[in-house]
């Protein structure tokens, strides 16, 4: 077995609500895996029983093979970085990152050489007698990834660390950890409300709503050919049209919009059926400003400009359709019409880029 | 009424003059009992006589002139003893508070269980209780029982007769629920978050408990030594109800008050004064460390 | 396996702590009760009765005291509210750095010396032979001595004295803790001085005046030598009844009564004043 974290069928109930529902995974060795989520949808929780913090009601754990359900926190080759970091605030970063090395009774001088070999790993050379309060957020950040690292666990679950920091750190530590996963190799298992982290940073990533996994996919994947209506308005912007399916040729949708235009988007899931309600996903970016020419096999519909929100690369018009608002994509390369409020234009898009799902889909 | 709203001058002329009269009668009866430990006269009051340590370190023998000995504070076995013994039951109220105190915060911070809401309420009983009814309701106890036992059986319980342990018992009953109350109202404020980070890094719960959490406790612990510590000493109210033969020293100071005052009271009053201010130097310079 | 390591835990915690309230306080205050209903026919002959509380009512020496104990401390109490309430609202909201934190400690200053070492500065100042009455015979305002102590304005002086520190910190620290926007937000609504007091101010500093109040009124209730030492002949205080009845006559079961009608009085005033104030305890204490 190379996978790392293995659980099968996990049940977590507070009373009669499960916070986490049968939840199963696979990680394998060296992968950072996230999960995503809202705030309330049972990640903290998974986390929990991952650490050891708590007790799944039902289902497995194994890491490397080995379960894991009776063995205490302390015992688990699992360190975790916390929500807001919980560095020892009594003791100095050397102490932090040598507390773990301690209680194995790592020798002194082994220790110090350890500690200083993890601070130069993740950047922060000599800072070893430093009081923690006194170092920046992201600073603070890397001494509490270094003070898990220094044990070298098979797993590193990482509890949202970034929401702390502002935007700009945040962006940059995205990237660093990222970099610090590949250098170490170790496995992440990260749980974030944010899908960009998520995204930027993960091989895997596991979608959890209501205590359960609605996709587990590369980011890409995800983002391309979401399997649920949630994912698709969850992961990245997403314009929502209902209508009523017509037909479905070739694994294409045909749907009546609520204001009579035609469309078609790709088939995503298996409950639909033609004369019932049906719910199109369409990107903002694969939406096209066409004027009357249109190119072969697209689908289009009229709307109304509402407003222009300008916002440099990621400019949109809102506009809108049988009442439903719709954005599209403003290209800042000077091939986007002036727009002006109330005036109509035509939103076109390749049916292929278009996600079909029943109305009745949850 | 706040900075940034506009005052009279008026208004705030008179404010700062009752500010000023507030501190000078909170300042005045102390300042009066320590400038007088040091008046070359027999009794504390004007006129001025002069400067003199007598009331400290005069040893009762006969001055040059032939005139009635001074016996200064540290001479004065009857005071010193009293000192002696009170600081015996100050050790033993601190110790014991101190420890009920860790035991008490840990079980009503961090454990769950039925009725605790109720037995919360029962730790601040002693609040509401006067001193006096707590000195009076233990003497009755438990002299009562030695009493009894002595007159059923013949057997003699001096512990429970008016005496030192008697008189512990009594401050610990109150001066308990004060000491959870301060080191409670620091592990509120811990975050649970670095316990788990500590047994997540390995460390066995007690080990946890020992490297993380008390650490985070210790300014409060010491708090509540010092805190302990002045309460005990400066107790009157339930001491007297269950002091025996050997007086603490705030009963004999009172025994010798009825007889007439003289210097050397205030000599030991100021000596009080300046040991209860160092001591809370000492603790604030800690924490604020 | 879970449930019973932390069953065994919760008892080792629970177990000083019953020791304590169960020894010290429970035991001790039924004792007491009892006791109070026994009534000594003969110097070993004991029955049930009502008999103390009964010369409680008939005495008017006894209940006249309580009542004027109760009624002074709740005066006390009052006074010293409103005493330490400017000095409060000065540290907490108008001084500012350095001066903030030494007016503070300052306000801490009386804490460090006993009550009896508070009482006797008292008694240095007011006394016949005192610094009050030497420095208006100074100022040629009073032809002789004049007696300021032993009287119930004395007394009061004292007890305020000794109840302002536990006044005043609580209230520091509550109104320390207002945010200053709320009471801006009062003045930029229209609101006056008083009004801001009364609807802002007040209400948020609720909890730390009735602590304020009910560990003053406790202490001045239940105080002895303040009143012993500074009142005059007139001015009994209800402890020094229940003091005589166990040290001077060993009348065990009288003191025993009079030490329940004290705590019955404490109690319901405090209890009272919860209601009143919409409090409770554990937040006002906890």
């Amino acid at each position: 077995m190379d996978s790392d974290l293995f659980c099968e069928g996990l049940v977590r109930r507070f009373g009669s609500n499960a916070a986490v529902d049968h939840i199963s995974l696979d990680v394998p060795a060296g992968t950072f895996f996230s999960i995503l989520g809202p705030s309330g949808c049972g990640k903290t929780t998974l986390l929990r029983l991952l650490a050891g913090f708590d007790k799944p009601d039902e289902g497995d754990i194994h890491i490397r093979g080995q379960r894991m359900n009776d063995v205490p926190p302390n015992r688990r080759p699992v360190n975790m970085v916390f929500q807001h970091l919980a560095l020892f605030p009594a003791m100095s970063v050397g102490d932090n990152i040598g507390y773990g090395l301690k209680r194995r009774k790592v020798p002194v001088a082994e220790r110090r050489k350890r500690i200083a070999g993890v601070l130069e790993q993740v950047g922060l050379p000599g800072l070893e007698y430093r009081d923690p309060q006194e170092l920046s957020g992201g600073q603070r950040q890397r001494v509490a990834l270094a003070r898990c690292l220094v044990l070298e666990p098979t797993l590193l679950l990482l509890d949202e660390p970034l929401g702390a920091l502002d935007l700009k750190l945040r962006e940059q530590m995205k990237v660093e950890l990222k970099h610090l996963q590949k250098q170490f190799g170790t496995t992440f298992v990260y749980i974030t409300h944010d899908q960009s982290e998520a995204m930027v940073m993960s091989d895997q990533v596991a979608v959890m709503r209501e205590g359960r996994f609605d996709q587990v996919a590369p980011p890409e994947e995800l983002y391309r050919e979401p399997a649920t209506p949630f994912v698709a308005g969850f992961v990245g912007d997403n314009n929502r049209l209902a209508g009523e399916l017509v037909a479905i040729r070739d694994n294409l949708a045909e749907i009546r919009l609520d204001d009579g235009s035609l469309v078609q988007g790709r088939v995503a899931s298996g409950d639909l059926e033609t004369g019932r309600r049906a719910e199109l996903y369409i990107r903002p970016e694969s939406l096209v400003l066409s004027g009357d020419a249109l190119s072969t096999g697209f689908s289009a519909m009229q709307a109304k400009v509402r407003t222009t929100l300008f916002d440099g690369a990621n400019s949109r018009v809102e506009a809108e359709n049988g009442g439903q608002p719709v954005y599209a994509r403003l290209p800042q390369d000077g091939s986007a019409p002036k727009l002006s409020a109330g005036s109509a234009i035509r939103l076109a898009w390749d049916p292929v880029l278009a996600r079909v799902f029943g109305a009745d889909n949850p | 009424m706040i900075r940034s709203v506009p005052r009279s001058r008026l208004f705030d002329g008179l404010y700062l003059a009752y500010l000023v009269a507030f501190f000078v009668y909170l300042a005045l009866p102390l300042l009066v009992t320590a400038v007088f430990a040091f008046n070359d006269a027999p009794f504390p009051s004007l006129p001025w006589k002069g400067f003199t340590l007598d009331w400290y370190f005069a040893d009762g023998s006969y001055s040059a002139d032939g005139s009635a000995g001074r016996t200064g504070l540290f001479h004065d076995d009857g005071l010193l003893r009293a000192l002696w013994v009170s600081a015996k039951i100050a050790f033993w109220v601190t110790l014991v508070s101190v420890a009920l105190g860790c035991v008490n915060a840990v079980l009503f911070e961090r454990l769950h269980f039925r009725g605790k809401e109720f037995l919360y309420l029962l730790m601040l009983l002693p609040l509401v209780i006067p001193g006096v009814i707590l000195g009076v309701s233990i003497l009755v106890f438990y002299s009562g029982m030695a009493n009894d036992i002595s007159a059923a059986w013949g057997i003699e319980l001096d512990v429970f007769r008016p005496g030192m342990t008697l008189v512990v018992m009594g401050q610990v009953t109150f001066i308990a629920t004060l000491s959870t109350l301060v080191i409670a109202a620091r592990l509120r404020k811990f975050d649970p978050q670095l316990e788990e980070a500590a047994l997540n890094l390995g460390a066995t719960p007690l080990v946890a408990w020992f490297t993380v959490t008390l650490p985070w406790l210790l300014p409060s612990i010491f708090g509540a030594a010092a805190m302990a510590f002045l309460m005990s000493f400066e107790n009157f109210n339930t001491t007297v109800m269950l002091t025996g033969s050997d007086t603490p020293l705030t009963v004999a100071l009172f025994n010798r008050l009825r007889e007439g005052s003289t210097p050397v009271l205030n000599a030991v009053a100021l000596l009080l004064m300046v040991g209860s201010a160092l001591l809370a130097l000492l603790v604030m310079g800690r924490s604020s460390r | 396996m879970r449930s019973s390591v932390s069953r065994l835990s919760l008892w080792l915690l629970l177990t000083p702590f019953l020791l304590w309230i169960v020894l010290l306080v429970l035991l001790p205050h039924l004792q007491m009760l009892r006791v109070s209903f026994q009534v000594r026919e003969s110097w070993d002959t004991l029955t049930w009765g009502l008999q103390q509380y009964q010369n409680f009512f008939t005495e008017s020496y006894y209940w006249r005291t309580f009542v004027r104990t109760g009624v002074m401390s709740l005066f006390t109490t009052f006074l010293t509210l409103i005493i330490a309430f400017p000095i409060a609202w000065y540290i907490a909201r108008l001084a500012r750095g350095r001066s903030k934190g030494i007016l503070f400690m300052a306000c801490l200053i009386p804490f460090w010396a006993s009550e009896l070492v508070r009482t006797y500065g008292w008694m240095i100042l007011l006394r016949e032979s005192g610094l009050f009455s030497s420095w208006l015979q100074a100022l040629g305002w009073v032809d002789g001595p004049v007696e300021m102590l032993y009287n119930d304005v004395a007394v009061i002086i004292g007890l305020v004295y000794n109840g302002l520190l536990f006044m005043v910190v609580p209230l520091v620290t509550t109104l320390d803790g207002m945010d200053e926007n709320l009471v801006e937000a009062g003045y930029d609504l229209g609101g006056g001085h008083g009004t801001v007091l009364r609807e802002i101010v007040v209400p948020w500093a609720m909890p730390s005046i009735v602590s304020g109040c009910i560990v003053v009124f406790m202490l001045t209730l239940g105080s002895y030598l303040t009143p012993v030492l500074m009142g005059g002949k007139d001015s009994a205080w209800f402890t020094e009844q229940i003091f005589t009845q166990f040290i001077t006559r060993f009348n065990w079961e009288q003191g025993a009564a009079l030490g329940v009608l004290l705590l019955v009085l404490s109690s319901v005033i405090v209890w009272l004043g919860l209601k009143v104030s919409g409090q409770s305890l554990r937040k006002v204490m906890g």
